[in-house]
């Protein structure tokens, strides 16, 4: 999503404890899990009253019966939801599946290049590359809008995968980077070079055949960027033409919004990426990491 | 000759992304600039240049001080945010490093929020911090109220002097568990010998953490703090969902939004390139600092 900071996308297990955790009896335990437990309850409210919600119809849904689970259970919210929102649930798909493969492969390239085919003053390059993805996109917008016209690029989905996929140049150069500089043994790469063996074949014959954990932390990351984006979205296309959370706004945010629809809405929204994160965590967490620009 | 046909295809493969980095970002940002330095108040485009004038207006000549009262919001945001969000990203890879069992999913129930857009969670923050009180309250001052914690409860974003505080609530909430995970992988990366050795020396818990693991965390500390930190500065998506555009809750990147909309060009850019300006100073040494230490390293 929104984050951006600068550290190797360390080992995808980093997190995982490297002996298995011991843990012990006692009253410090018990205080330790109760915090945990306490936390877990918290994190998790807002989830429950999204789901609660959605479920709702009518008079059930109101603010003093917010925590209260629905009196009757109902999917109309659900359809209404999906209806208003599912042609830009299409076109959210049709946005972050293409930005999340050319970024990728823009950003193995670039990778390969600034960490293991080096050229003077590469770092001071890189530097300059990572600074692209801190700005504020404030600071480009008025003449992006004046450009995209010019250029005659088709407002909408088309205009935002080329934003996003020049915009995530940065954040995926520095995943494939940091990767190849952790996994590609610099003598890998000479003794191809004493062979004889180009840029290109070098990185077609020996480098991409090990690239997949790199792949697969920035796909799901621009996949993720781009699907929850909204800055780019708002200044750049609209509910007709736009991805989801620019629909989800429309829904949730009118003068008196339907709350039960607007829940049913939030939850279809995020299900792709709740999908992501559940199932493929580890990577996810790699990119995480990799935000906080560090090796 | 020899050395440019070494690296020279290398940077070739490079040059389409420096080419759009170069043109989208630095020159964009150049053309923001002239833009903020010019006349270009409406459509009709611009007649001049006016030096740093829709700079000092911002601060000397703006109707109510509305562009101050959007820094003053970004202060108090960032303030209690970057507070928050990291004594619980601390206090939860703390608790999880101790030990404990099904740490995996307390792990992904703490990360999750990261997966979810500001948009999509706004819609039920909005509603939480609904500012009704007493019979009435709901969300956050309903669960206040059943804890018998009537006293806290609060109108939360709509207060006019405090409201800015309570937006900070989603954020923390949103980003806390990446906090954690920085933390617990700094935890997992310090080498088991450090502690033994410790361990060894007969320090006790308490010594420990002060004396030999927390001193390891500062670099983490440090990114921790200038990523969120940034992203502080530049939060838009969180507060136009939570509240919508308007004068409470207005930050800088959101009083851009809105100048454009009038189509005051130059009033918009002069404020982004000082949005741009306030992350820079946070980024800039942070990145230069990061190149020399993998240069030692």
């Amino acid at each position: 999503m929104t984050t951006t900071s600068v550290a190797a996308p360390p080992p995808v297990e980093t997190l995982e404890p490297k002996s298995k955790p011991r843990p012990r009896g006692g009253p410090g335990s018990i205080v330790k899990y109760l915090l945990a437990l306490i936390f877990l309850i918290i994190v998790l409210m807002p989830l429950y009253v999204l789901i609660v919600t959605s479920f709702k119809s009518g008079s059930d849904i109101g603010v003093t019966s917010q925590w209260n689970l629905p009196e009757t259970w109902t999917l109309a919210s659900w359809e209404k939801a999906w209806n208003v929102l599912r042609p830009s649930f299409i076109r959210t798909f049709e946005l972050a599946v293409p930005v999340a493969i050319i970024s990728s492969l823009i950003g193995a390239a670039n990778g390969f290049v600034l960490s293991r085919w080096r050229f003077p003053g590469a770092d001071l390059v890189f530097t300059l590359i990572l600074f692209g993805m801190f700005i504020p996109y404030q600071a480009v917008m008025i003449p992006l809008r004046e450009i995209i016209t010019t250029l005659g690029i088709p407002p909408g989905i088309t205009t935002l995968v080329f934003v996003h996929c020049v915009y995530g140049i940065p954040i995926c150069t520095l995943i494939f980077r940091n990767y190849y500089a952790t996994t590609v043994p610099e003598e890998l790469i000479e003794a191809a070079r004493v062979d004889g063996a180009g840029l290109l074949r070098t990185f077609a014959r020996i480098i991409l055949p090990i690239s997949m954990p790199g792949f697969v932390v920035t796909v799901i990351w621009q996949f993720t960027s781009a699907w929850n984006d909204y800055l780019f979205a708002i200044f750049l296309s609209n509910t007709r033409n736009g991805p989801i959370t620019i629909a989800l706004n429309a829904l949730a945010g009118a003068q008196s919004p339907d709350y039960a629809a607007s829940m049913a809405g939030a939850l279809i929204t995020s299900l792709p990426t709740l999908l992501v994160y559940v199932l493929l965590g580890r990577w996810f967490i790699g990119g995480l990491m990799a935000g906080s620009v560090k090796s | 000759m020899r050395r440019l046909r070494h690296w020279g295809p290398g940077l070739l493969l490079l040059s389409p992304s420096l080419i759009l980095l170069a043109v989208f970002v630095y020159g964009l940002i150049a053309w923001t600039t002239k833009v903020s330095v010019s006349d270009e108040h409406n459509a009709l485009g611009s007649k001049g240049f006016v030096g740093l004038e829709n700079y000092t207006r911002l601060f000397t000549d703006d109707i109510n001080d509305r562009f101050t009262h959007s820094l003053k919001n970004l202060l108090l945001f960032t303030v209690v945010f970057l507070v928050g969000a990291m004594f619980f990203g601390l206090l939860w890879a703390f608790i999880l490093e101790r030990g404990i069992r099904a740490e995996g999913f307390f792990r992904t129930v703490y990360l999750f929020p990261m997966a979810v857009s500001f948009v999509a969670s706004g819609v039920v923050w909005r509603w939480l911090m609904n500012p009704n009180q007493g019979e009435n309250a709901g969300g956050l001052n309903a669960v206040l109220g059943g804890l018998g914690l009537d006293f806290a409860q609060s109108t939360w974003w709509t207060n006019p002097t405090w409201g800015m505080a309570s937006m900070a609530i989603p954020a923390i909430w949103q980003l806390a568990g990446y906090v954690m995970a920085l933390f617990l992988a700094g935890f997992r990366g310090i080498p088991a010998e450090l502690r033994e050795a410790a361990a060894m020396d007969g320090a006790s818990t308490y010594r420990l953490y002060r004396n030999v693991i927390f001193p390891q965390l500062t670099p983490v500390a440090l990114s921790a703090l200038i990523i969120l930190g940034h992203m502080s500065m530049k939060m838009f998506d969180l507060i136009m969902s939570v509240s919508g555009p308007q004068w409470l809750t207005e930050v800088p990147a959101i009083y851009v939004w809105q100048t454009l909309l009038t189509s005051d060009y130059a009033k918009a850019a002069a404020i982004s390139i000082i949005l741009l300006l306030l992350v820079a100073v946070v980024i800039v040494p942070y990145l230069i600092y990061t190149n020399r230490q993998e240069k030692t390293s």
